[in-house]
C-alpha cells in the first residue's frame, strides 16, 4: 500500500517508511530502531539522527502507556469537518517513546483524563484508509 | 551593555481584515513609517530582508518584488521564513550581517496578507506548519496543538479557564488603546459565559481552548531598521540597542516534545541565550511583548522568560502583575490577541512596541517609570521556532 493510505487523509505520497501502512493492515503498530546504535523512533524513520546510519529495522510499539495530554476538536481543518468533534492526544509509552493519535470514538470525551492508562490499536476506515488510535487500557 | 547594533526606525501598518491593496502596497505602509521615523533616505540602506509565511503569498520569491517597489534596488535583498517568528528571525539575520561588517544599515520588513486565501484554505495551510507526514492525517490544526499544551498545563499546575479568560480581558483592556489593532473592543467575563446567548467567546474550538482564547488572522506589515553604532549615532537621536538575541528550535512532532506541562521549550531556550548575551536577568526587564497567539501561550511565556517560576505563571495574571502598572508589564499594546497575528509581520510589530516604550513614545500604552530594558518573545509554529530579543537604551 502507498503512504497515501495513511490516516483520515494523507498529505504525503511517498516515503521510505510506507511499510508502516502495510504493518497496520497486518494489525501491527511499529516504529523503527537503529541497528547501529539502538536509537528507537516513533513515528518511524528510515534514517538515524543519532548516528547517521540508514540501517534500520522495525519493532512493535509497547501496548501499555499513559495519556500525557489531549484535546477535543470542535472545529476541523478542510476535509475533516464530518468527523467533528474528535479527540486527539499524546500517549507516553516510556523508554522515550510517545505517540500522537486520535482517541477511539467509543471513549466519551468526559471520561478522558490526563494520566489515564491507555493502549493502542490499528484502525481501518470505511473508505479503506489505515490509521491507529489510542484506546482505554 | 554592548552598543553595536541599534534600531533606528520602526513602522507598522494598521492590522486589518481584508487589506484593500496588494502585498507591495501593504509593505509600503510599514516601510514609509519606519523610514520617516529613522529620518534616512533609501540610498542610506545597504540591504533588505523580507519575512513572511510563504503559504499565503501567491507571489513567489517576494523579496525582490517588494525591494523593487520600495526602491531598495540594486542593494541585495534576502528572504527569511520561520512561520510566525519570521520577522524576529529576519532581525537576527540583519543583526548578524551588520556585526559581520557586511552592511551598515539593514531594513527588515515583515508582511502577511492572510486574506489572500479563504479561511478554510488558511486552516489547512497553517496546519501544514506542523508535521504533514505524521500528524496532519489525523485532522490537526493550530488551536488543537496549543490545546494539547493547555490541557496538560491546566491538569498539572492548577490553571483555570478563568485565568485564561483574564489574559484575554487584559489584552482587551489595552487593545482598545491601540489604534493599529484589528480588535479594539474591551472584553468582559460575561463574553465567556456559556449561558449568555450574546457571548462571543465561550464556544469551544479545541477544548480546553475557546474562541476567546485565540487571536485573529489579520493583514499587516512591520518594519525595523537596523544600523551599526557609527550610523546609529549619526542618524538617530534615540537609538535603541539590541543587547541580546536568542533563538531555538524543537521537534515538529508532538510525540517528541519533552513535557507539555512545562510549556514550549524554545521559549526558555531562547530566553536563556538572550539574557546571557545581554548580561541581565528576568528581573531587569521593565516591559515585554510575548507571543500570545493563544491565552495559554502568554502564561507559558511568563515562565519560559523567568517572570514567574515554572507552574506559577497564573499568579501574575491573578495579581495583575503584567498590567501596565504591575511588576512586569506584558503585551500592553493588546498583544496578538487584540492586534491580530499577520504571521510574517508579528515579530516586527512586537519590536516596534518595545522600541516606542523605551523611547517614551508609546502614548496611551506607555508604561510608567521610564523603562530602559525591554524584551520581545516570538514563537514560530507550535514552538517549532522560538526567538527572544532584548533591547536597551
Ligand atoms: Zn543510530
Amino acid at each position: 500500500m502507498g503512504f497515501d493510505k495513511f490516516g483520515r487523509k494523507s498529505f504525503t505520497g511517498v516515503t521510505k517508511t510506507a511499510k508502516f501502512v502495510d504493518l497496520l493492515a497486518e494489525g501491527k503498530i511499529e516504529g523503527t530502531v537503529c541497528k547501529q546504535c539502538g536509537a528507537k523512533y516513533f513515528p518511524p524513520r528510515s534514517d538515524c539522527a543519532a548516528c547517521l546510519s540508514k540501517d534500520m529495522e522495525w519493532f512493535e510499539m509497547p501496548k501499555k502507556g499513559t495519556l500525557e495530554t489531549f484535546t477535543i476538536a470542535y472545529y476541523a481543518p478542510f476535509g475533516f469537518e464530518k468527523d467533528c468533534p474528535y479527540t486527539m492526544g499524546v500517549a507516553d509509552f516510556s523508554d522515550n517513546l510517545k505517540l500522537f493519535a486520535r482517541l477511539a470514538g467509543d471513549i466519551k470525551p468526559e471520561d478522558v483524563k490526563v494520566g489515564m492508562d491507555v493502549s493502542i490499536r490499528p484502525l481501518k476506515y470505511d473508505d479503506g484508509q489505515m490509521s491507529f488510535e489510542i484506546t482505554k487500557a | 551593555m554592548a552598543k553595536e547594533v541599534a534600531v533606528i526606525g520602526v513602522g507598522q501598518s494598521s492590522f486589518v481584515r481584508g487589506y484593500e491593496g496588494s502585498i507591495r502596497e501593504l509593505a509600503f505602509e510599514a516601510f514609509r513609517e519606519a523610514m520617516q521615523d529613522a529620518g534616512i533616505a533609501k540610498k542610506d540602506v545597504d540591504a533588505s530582508i523580507f519575512c513572511s509565511a510563504p503559504e499565503y503569498d501567491k507571489q513567489r520569491s517576494p523579496a525582490g518584488v517588494l525591494a523593487e517597489y520600495l526602491g531598495l534596488i540594486p542593494q541585495p535583498t534576502f528572504y527569511i521564513e520561520t512561520v510566525c517568528s519570521s520577522s524576529s528571525s529576519g532581525v537576527k539575520v540583519g543583526y548578524s550581517m551588520i556585526k559581520a561588517g557586511l552592511h551598515d544599515v539593514v531594513v527588515v520588513l515583515g508582511f502577511q496578507k492572510m486574506s489572500e486565501i479563504t479561511s478554510a484554505e488558511s486552516q489547512e495551510r497553517m496546519g501544514r506548519g506542523a508535521d504533514i507526514q505524521w500528524e496532519a492525517p489525523f485532522g490537526t490544526m493550530m488551536p488543537a496543538y496549543y490545546a494539547l499544551y493547555a490541557q496538560a498545563y491546566m491538569a498539572k499546575n492548577g490553571l483555570t479557564h478563568d485565568d485564561l479568560m483574564n489574559v484575554r480581558v487584559k489584552s482587551g483592556t489595552y487593545g482598545q488603546t491601540n489604534e493599529r489593532a484589528v480588535f479594539r473592543k474591551g472584553v468582559k467575563p460575561s463574553d465567556f459565559d456559556p449561558n449568555n446567548p450574546d457571548a462571543r467567546m465561550a464556544a469551544a474550538v479545541a477544548w480546553p481552548l475557546r474562541v476567546g482564547d485565540a487571536c485573529a488572522n489579520a493583514d499587516g506589515s512591520s518594519c525595523i531598521i537596523l544600523a551599526n553604532a557609527e550610523k546609529a549615532k549619526a542618524f538617530s537621536k534615540k537609538p535603541v540597542w539590541i543587547t541580546g538575541i536568542g533563538a531555538a528550535s524543537e521537534a515538529v512532532n508532538m510525540a517528541a516534545r519533552p513535557d507539555f506541562a512545562k510549556g514550549l521549550s524554545v521559549g526558555y531556550g531562547a530566553a536563556k541565550q538572550a539574557y546571557n548575551m545581554a548580561g541581565i536577568t528576568a528581573k531587569d526587564v521593565k516591559v515585554a511583548e510575548v507571543h500570545d497567539c493563544f491565552t495559554i501561550a502568554e502564561i507559558m511565556a511568563y515562565e519560559g522568560l523567568g517572570f514567574a517560576p515554572m507552574g506559577d505563571g497564573k499568579q501574575l495574571i491573578r495579581e495583575k502583575a503584567t498590567y501596565k502598572e504591575g511588576r512586569i508589564p506584558v503585551n500592553v499594546d493588546g498583544g496578538l490577541l487584540s492586534k491580530g497575528h499577520p504571521i510574517g509581520a508579528t515579530g516586527g510589530s512586537q519590536m516596534r512596541t518595545i522600541v516606542l516604550q523605551l523611547r517614551g513614545e508609546a502614548g496611551p500604552m506607555q508604561v510608567p517609570g521610564d523603562p530602559d530594558i525591554g524584551l520581545v518573545h516570538n514563537v514560530g509554529g507550535v514552538g517549532l521556532y522560538g526567538s527572544v530579543t532584548i533591547f536597551g537604551r
